[in-house]
């Protein structure tokens, strides 16, 4: 081995540098995961053949037809199947391993770790979603965004759902136990709220306990927010406001941002609880 | 990022200040008390073994002086900083061997080193730290399929790939086959040779004695005593015991002066052979475990 260094040293690399570092190697990891790989791209897949052979030939409040309404929920459900759910398990699974321990010793910045996570979530959802929505439009029919407004809305949605999952996830993945024991927590939790927010009924068909404990959390509004992309622009006559209520989602998303970002700052460790 | 403000010990003749420096460290999980007064230096350019027996405080020592456990009081100096508080540019000066993964089973050996060298702004080559480490043939093979003793390298390899001044093991060796510990053994001398400072935890005698070149003996979380292998615990190594056997029956008689005993011995046996006659002093293991208190009173056994 070379002589120790002792001489004054150049300054640690920068938080970037680090950050692009952890994209490329989360983006690896998760290529070479294939179950991980199958369940993210597949599950969407899967869903929206069988829900739409099964019940095809219904129709959904505002006479959209199903596929239409379903494709919506579906794509709001990857989203946070690829953000919050994979971000949350991944790194319980990783403090559990040691390998966040690694990242302490080394002096990681944790945003630059956190940006690793960031965007392997937006690549694997880009591509999510890419598979997703010709099989809907070639497969069923559906109809995309009427226009580029409506793409716009698709992307801000999409976009600001895949970040409160992220930071959501991170959070969690300080609940104490295993990480099987986290990633229980966090797919029971998920399945649930998938029934919840309108996913596959449709939203005021649902118990109004029902709607107003979905109204809380995140997943309703991006599901609603997909709706008013993918849906005519009547259909939002349906909703419980009886509009797409864009500016409410945009806020409710973006608090959820905010509170997970200062949950994150509270709870993040690189170890298993203390003992 | 050069050394310290804190206040640094008295020098003589402008030694080096040590590379660590703790004064009545001490550690309680809930209301047991793991550390009670730990005082420790370790100079620059050793390798120095902290050895104990497993919950003796070990590596929740380690653990403070890698700045990722709290103290609950002392003084502690790192490389001139207090590693509760210091910054990255401090990290970058000390590596850990740790028994935490890699970044991930999928990765190959050569993945992970080169990940790894994006977080340090003075990475060995990858090809060198394969070299050194004797794992250049597994550059390609997956860390998951790597034996253990395999895995132990390319932690010592993370360990070093900065160009750490400290170099932290924390029992390194538990769990490896005597071929894989011997060759790990060498790593820790190479790296010794090049001028790091090495600070190790062991439970293991002979690798303390084998590495080091002082010992650190921790038992009840203090430090009992610190010397050069050869010379630890020169007061209970003082004393010999005297044994032979008389009327069938053993005698033992514990000296500092075993050649007086042996005189007048002889003297009462002019003619006849003293049978069974030996002198012995404690070997390292009795002196360890009259350290560490797993025996009574100092008694060898």
């Amino acid at each position: 081995m070379t002589d120790v260094l002792t001489a004054a040293r150049p300054a640690p690399p920068s938080v970037a540098r680090i950050a692009l570092a952890r994209v490329r190697l989360e983006l690896r990891l998760f290529a070479r995961e294939r179950q991980q790989v199958v369940f993210s791209f597949a599950y969407p897949l899967v869903m929206m053949v069988i829900f739409a052979s099964v019940l095809g030939g219904d129709e959904r409040p505002g006479d959209v037809p199903f596929a239409q309404y379903f494709l919506a929920g579906i794509a709001a459900t990857g989203i946070m199947l690829s953000s919050f759910q994979a971000v949350g398990t991944a790194i319980a699974a990783e403090r559990e391993a040691g390998q966040l321990e690694r990242l302490q010793l080394l002096g990681t910045p944790p945003v630059a770790y956190f940006a690793g996570k960031a965007g392997q979530v937006l690549v694997t959802t880009a591509v999510q979603l890419a598979l997703l929505l010709p099989l809907a439009r070639y497969g069923y029919d559906v109809p995309m965004p009427a226009d580029l407004g409506h793409w716009l809305t698709f992307l801000w949605v999409a976009g600001l759902g895949a970040l409160a999952g992220t930071v959501l996830g991170i959070a969690v993945s300080a609940l104490p136990g295993s990480a099987s024991s986290v990633n229980t927590t966090v797919s029971g939790f998920a399945i649930v709220l998938q029934f919840f927010s309108g996913v596959f009924f449709g939203f005021t068909e649902l118990p109004g306990w029902m709607q107003q404990v979905a109204a809380v959390f995140p997943l309703k509004w991006l599901t609603q927010g997909m709706r008013s992309a993918f849906l005519p622009e009547q259909a939002g006559a349906f909703e419980v406001a009886g509009g797409w209520e864009h500016g409410r989602t945009a806020l409710v998303l973006v608090a959820w941002v905010i509170i997970g970002v200062m949950v994150c700052v509270r709870t993040f460790r690189w170890r298993r609880a203390d003992r | 990022m050069t050394t310290t403000e804190l206040a640094a010990p008295p020098l003589t003749g402008g030694a080096p200040a040590p590379a660590v420096r703790v004064r009545g460290l001490t550690k309680s999980y809930g209301t047991t008390t793991v550390l009670d007064g730990l005082d420790l230096e370790v100079r620059r350019g050793e390798c120095f073994a902290l050895l104990g027996p497993n919950g003796a405080g070990k590596t929740t020592t380690i653990e403070v002086l890698e700045g990722v456990r709290r103290r609950d009081a002392g003084e502690v100096s790192v490389l001139g900083e207090d590693p509760a508080v210091a910054g990255r540019a401090w990290r970058a000066r000390i590596g850990v061997v740790s028994q935490g993964e890699g970044a991930g089973q999928a990765l190959s050996v050569r993945e992970t080193l080169d990940h790894f060298a994006r977080y340090t702004s003075t990475p060995q080559p990858t090809d060198e730290l394969l070299a050194a480490v004797g794992l250049t043939e597994k550059a390609g093979t997956r860390v998951g399929s790597l034996s253990g003793g395999q895995r132990r390298r390319l932690a010592v390899a993370l360990g070093v790939q900065g160009r750490p001044e400290l170099v932290f093991l924390d029992e390194p060796t538990t769990g490896m086959d005597p071929v894989a510990r011997r060759q790990f053994w060498q790593l820790v001398r190479d790296l010794r040779a090049s001028g790091t400072t090495v600070l190790l935890t062991t439970h293991y005698l002979d690798e303390a004695a084998e590495l080091a070149d002082r010992v650190g003996v921790i038992a009840g979380g203090r430090l009992v005593e610190v010397a050069p292998p050869a010379e630890l615990g020169a007061a209970l190594r003082r004393e010999a015991t005297v044994r032979w056997r008389e009327a069938g029956a053993w005698r033992e008689v514990r000296t500092e002066r075993p050649a007086g005993v042996l005189r007048d011995l002889l003297a009462a046996h002019p003619h006849d052979e003293v049978p069974d006659l030996s002198v012995t002093r404690p070997d390292l293991e009795d002196v360890y475990l009259a350290l560490v208190g797993a025996t009574p009173g100092g008694d060898p056994r």
